[in-house]
């Protein structure tokens, strides 16, 4: 698979069987070898597929909007406070949450691989991972939020923080106006991946009527 | 190393291109990439600075050629071989033709959730922080040919560290088999014209988590 140019968002052709073929080569010898246990592989994947997901991220923003002793805890020490929420993928040490308020917008990077909060967020986007943004986001964060049609006002401070070692963000969006008393549950459905991230904003309460 | 992986700051890459409903795996194959990924590590058989080190070490037209999990499994090859899991000729032929060597655990169904949690990286504290929130630092202009968390754009400029983070692994030493030799971790924040000169959009600031020796008083 090396020797190949490769389109970053799709596998298709020759080059397919080729991977296929390399990497099912690998799981058979670490197989036998008795490193892996397929089974525990499967079990994996479907963590991945049907329960870690930007859903976990979704609760704590949702909570933190709700609940200013949880927002308190959560910008204190975001390990210990998203583990007080039992996630199905548990949380390490090292999550920080950064407030998104109406002088300062926060952006998340890993120029160097691809470092992101799995935890929270699940698996990576493409784009995330891809040189684009990697190369791009500390550089011209305005022309990067530009591809994905959001305007940040010049009068809005722009903070990108590339994570360049174990340190994992996550942004605490701003609360869309005209939510007042509503639910964790029903908040929650605002939150987007992107504004966890900070290359989008939450949806407002008309996009979800 | 100065290599292609590190992209911070480069030009000519294009616009970022978002896919709706992103499925969580493109092609089957990559989540059993991913998968091993985790079972290695559960197996105790190398650190996530090793991951990347390898990847870091392909070919820069390979590095820049192939996806997210074709990187993983590439470098996934080259730990596998070069500490001696597997041979080259076991991985060519599809199957093992010795036995295994011994891992510390192995990740099985009844303890996959295990499994798939971070570990921590905090280690014991070596000495004191030399540095607190408020204190200008200069990171320092290094080139090591091996594995460092300290990109290219942000070495030899002037910051302010914001956040301690503790003591940590450090990945420079981890990634070359040298030990933990643990770091204090800091978050240092720079002007965007401190990295990119004049033209630099005065409203942004970028910050890097910068351990330790990567940082010297301003």
């Amino acid at each position: 698979m090396a020797d190949h140019d490769h389109d970053h968002h799709h596998d298709h052709g020759s080059e397919l069987s080729e991977t296929q073929l390399r990497v099912r080569a690998l799981e058979t010898v670490l197989t036998e070898k008795g490193y892996v246990d397929p089974a525990a592989l499967d079990a994996i994947i479907e963590t991945y597929e049907t329960k870690v997901g930007p859903h976990n991220g979704a609760r704590v923003v949702a909570k933190a909007w709700s609940d200013p002793a949880f927002k308190q805890a959560l910008l204190e020490d975001a390990s210990k406070a998203v583990r007080t929420l039992g996630h199905e993928s548990r949380v390490g040490d090292h999550l920080v949450a950064v407030e998104n308020t109406s002088s300062l917008h926060n952006m998340i990077v890993c120029t160097l691989c691809s470092c992101y909060p799995w935890e929270v967020l699940g698996l990576p986007p493409v784009w995330y991972k891809s040189a684009p943004y990697r190369s791009r986001a500390v550089k011209d964060p305005r022309g990067v939020l530009a591809d994905f049609g959001v305007k940040v006002s010049k009068d809005i401070q722009i903070r990108v923080w590339d994570s360049t070692a174990e340190t994992r963000f996550i942004v605490l969006p701003m609360r869309p106006a005209g939510t007042e008393g509503w639910s964790e549950e029903r908040l929650a459905q605002l939150v987007t991946r992107d504004s966890m991230i900070g290359t989008g904003f939450p949806k407002t309460p008309e996009e979800v009527a | 190393m100065d290599g292609v992986h590190d992209m911070g700051g480069m030009d000519g890459f294009g616009k970022v291109e978002p896919e709706p409903n992103e499925p969580p795996f493109h092609a089957p194959w990559e989540g059993r990439v991913l998968a091993m990924q985790r079972s290695m590590g559960y197996a105790g058989t190398w650190h996530i600075d090793m991951a990347r080190f390898a990847q870091e070490r392909l070919p820069p037209q390979v590095y820049l050629s192939a996806s997210y999990y074709q990187r993983w499994a590439l470098a996934m090859e080259t730990n596998v071989v070069e500490r001696g899991y597997a041979g080259a000729d076991e991985l060519a032929a599809g199957h093992a033709a010795r036995p295994g060597k011994p891992i510390t655990r192995k990740l099985t169904p009844d303890v996959v959730k295990q499994g798939m949690t971070r570990g921590s990286f905090y280690r014991q504290a070596q000495g004191p922080a030399r540095f607190k929130p408020g204190d200008r630092v200069r990171t320092k202009n290094i080139h090591p040919a091996t594995h460092t968390r300290l990109p290219r754009y942000a070495r030899g400029r002037v910051g302010v560290v914001e956040l301690v983070h503790g003591c940590h692994a450090f990945p420079d030493s981890v990634a070359i088999d040298k030990g933990d030799n643990p770091q204090w971790l800091y978050t240092v924040v720079f002007d965007g014209g401190e990295l990119w000169g004049p033209d630099a959009d005065p409203t942004v600031k970028v910050s890097i988590d910068a351990f330790e020796p990567y940082l010297e008083p301003a």
